[in-house]
């Protein structure tokens, strides 16, 4: 009696409440496991478990396949140039609604985050329609721009957050001391949105490097890494390819992300004093 | 001209208007160099907003300012020969103290070892020599604003605005560093022009103060001629505490229904019916609320024919207990004539 968990003042979870927490994580993560664990199948025809036998094998072949190596560079490209407008344009768009006071502003603010909570498909249909109404022929630049619409959106919300976090009279100090505009961005606010780039960078980064849907309906013959996998899935030959990829694709995608996750936390912790 | 004579700051009929609102509403005024020049108000009386035209955040709506006979249309922050300590003092959390000081020498591209020579004076100067290796986030409040001050100081401006700089110090740190502040101002001989809503700052520090109210200017004098001299009944009630008597009550005592101020401090408590001495005037009462303030105390005397004057005296040779019987008790008033300010109309002060 006297040694009921005094200390603890949260109550407990209840054991169903915990187990039910536990099947859920799994039913979410589990899938994963088995994409990592096909790469490796001997089977390359149908997906049996156990496997028959584990091999290196489809690294190999992978490596081998040139149309891997083209969807994969396609996709490095679109992502890196959606990215690099993301950030430029949602750093302008920031420092615009959060530096002035206008009629519209909150609209505005709205539109711009607006692409990310509307579904892909209309996103793509509507850019779709739009190229075909502008006699643009699809290209590498029409999947650059469908990715771009959802890029801008995270990084305007992670700069626009930092932004808020950071007092204006910092800019106004720099110009009192004599520094100009550029210097004053280059001293000033870039060194304080710099994490927040960089956070915003790599998730415009990875979300374009795994989107099908806007991607489907704005490239024409070409095929991101993604599009070509969809494609693959249907042809059952090499199955394990397609699986070896995914772990690449997950690899890539979940690297930025983490890391995007623990700078944004760790300037959470700085950026309250020294203001 | 000789260069003495062209005011430091020089404002001519500025307006700044925010739609509706007139934050600053035709002021004139010239700032003598190398004075220690206050603008005191209550907050909204537009006295930041004028700091904040003479830095050149903002521009004003008609009128002219004037920055060492040289005008300010058009001139961009940077390029004005002033520098701000901010009330928030904004210094860059991401450098440290020794990088924050430099900064203006770095945009100006003074050499790198003559950047660390004069940040290390200026440190040296504000006593934190030592702390040049931290971040602002490591230093406590007054710290911070040493560093505000030192790297303000450092492009040697010609006149230094300071926003409140000791509004989040508290009690006995503000007390030392408006010594501390006033010393560093004789000792660098510059403009200081000091935004403060605390008129016993404002009196302490300046050689001439500017009581602002609703973006006017109500008066402008020396902390002597402010305090002694109020020219309306805003600046009497704003700056220490004063009694204000208008009609029939300062008939009764002056024989002129001018309204007038006198300070609780002039006026002697004395017994009914004491003669008192020529030239003074006088007023008979009740006592009807006492305060015990250690070295003085103060008595609210409620007038016979209404009307009430605030007391205040020291405690020379009475006892706390003996202040505390005093009320109820009757009392005669008595201060020297000299001391009634006559009033121009206005709003009192709170």
């Amino acid at each position: 009696m006297r040694f009921r968990r005094k200390e603890r003042l949260e109550p407990r979870a209840p054991l169903g409440l915990k187990l039910a927490a536990i099947a859920g994580l799994l039913f979410l993560h589990v899938p994963l496991g088995f994409i990592i664990l096909y790469a490796f199948n001997t089977d390359d025809k149908s997906f049996r478990f156990p496997p028959p036998g584990l091999t290196l094998k489809w690294f190999a072949v992978a490596w081998e396949r040139e149309d891997i190596w083209e969807s994969l560079g396609l996709s490095l490209r679109v992502a890196t140039m959606a990215t690099l407008i993301a950030l430029i344009l949602g750093t302008l768009a920031a420092a615009a609604i959060y530096r002035s006071r206008f009629f519209g502003r909150e609209a505005l603010s709205l539109l711009i985050i607006l692409p990310i909570a509307l579904p892909g498909i209309i996103t793509g249909i509507s850019l779709r329609s739009a190229f075909h109404l502008a006699n643009i022929p699809f290209s590498f630049w029409t999947i650059v721009i469908g990715h771009a619409t959802f890029c801008v959106v995270v990084v305007y919300n992670n700069v626009i957050a930092r932004f808020r976090r950071t007092a204006y009279s910092q800019i106004e100090a720099s110009m009192d001391l004599g520094a100009n505009g550029f210097q004053t961005f280059r001293y000033v606010v870039l060194p304080n949105i710099a994490t927040a780039l960089l956070a915003g960078g790599m998730l415009a980064f990875a979300l374009s490097f795994d989107e099908v849907i806007v991607t489907t309906l704005t490239a024409g013959q070409q095929s991101t890494l993604p599009i070509w996998m969809l494609t693959e899935l249907v042809r059952p030959r090499q199955r394990p390819v397609t699986n070896v990829v995914a772990v690449f694709v997950i690899a890539v995608t979940f690297i930025p992300i983490l890391m995007a996750y623990y700078l944004t936390r760790e300037t959470h912790e700085t950026a309250g004093p020294g203001r | 001209m000789v260069e003495s004579e062209v005011p430091a700051v020089s404002f001519t009929n500025v307006h700044r208007h925010f739609g509706m609102v007139r934050a600053v509403d035709g002021v004139s005024f010239d700032i003598v160099d190398g004075e220690f020049f206050s603008i005191l108000g209550p907050s909204g009386s537009g006295k930041t907003t004028c700091l904040r035209l003479i830095a050149g955040f903002d521009q004003p709506t008609a009128g002219r300012i004037m920055i060492h006979g040289q005008t300010t249309r058009g001139v961009p922050p940077y390029e004005r020969d002033v520098n701000t300590v901010f009330q928030d003092y904004a210094l860059f959390p991401h450098m440290t103290v020794m990088d924050n000081v430099a900064y203006g020498l770095m945009v100006k591209k003074v050499a790198k070892a003559d950047q660390r020579r004069r940040a290390l004076e200026m440190l040296e100067m504000v006593k934190l020599a030592d702390m040049g290796g931290r971040k602002p986030a490591q230093l406590s409040g007054g710290q911070r604003q040493r560093v505000a001050l030192a790297r303000a100081l450092i492009n040697r401006p010609r006149v230094l605005l300071l926003d409140e700089p000791l509004g989040a110090l508290d009690l006995k740190l503000r007390q030392q560093m408006q010594i501390e502040l006033k010393a560093l101002q004789r000792q660098v001989g510059i403009t200081f022009i000091y935004v403060t809503h605390d008129q016993e700052e404002a009196l302490i520090m300046s050689d001439r103060i500017a009581v602002f109210n609703v973006g006017r200017i109500e008066q402008i004098g020396t902390p002597g001629e402010i305090y002694e001299r109020p020219a309306t009944a805003f600046v009497a009630g704003f700056v220490g505490v004063s009694n204000l008597l208008t009609g029939e009550i300062a008939a009764r005592i002056t024989g002129s229904n001018t309204a007038f101020s006198v300070r609780p401090e002039k006026i002697r408590l004395a017994e009914p019916g004491n003669p008192a001495p020529e030239g003074s005037c006088t007023a008979e009462g009740e006592i009807h609320n006492v305060v015990y303030l250690g070295a003085a105390s103060r008595y609210v005397v409620a007038l016979d024919g209404g009307g009430e004057l605030i007391v205040i005296e020291q405690n020379l040779n009475k006892s706390a207990a003996q202040v505390a019987a005093s009320l109820g008790q009757r009392v005669r008033l008595a201060w020297d004539r000299r001391h009634n300010q006559p009033l121009a109309d206005g709003e009192p002060g709170p």
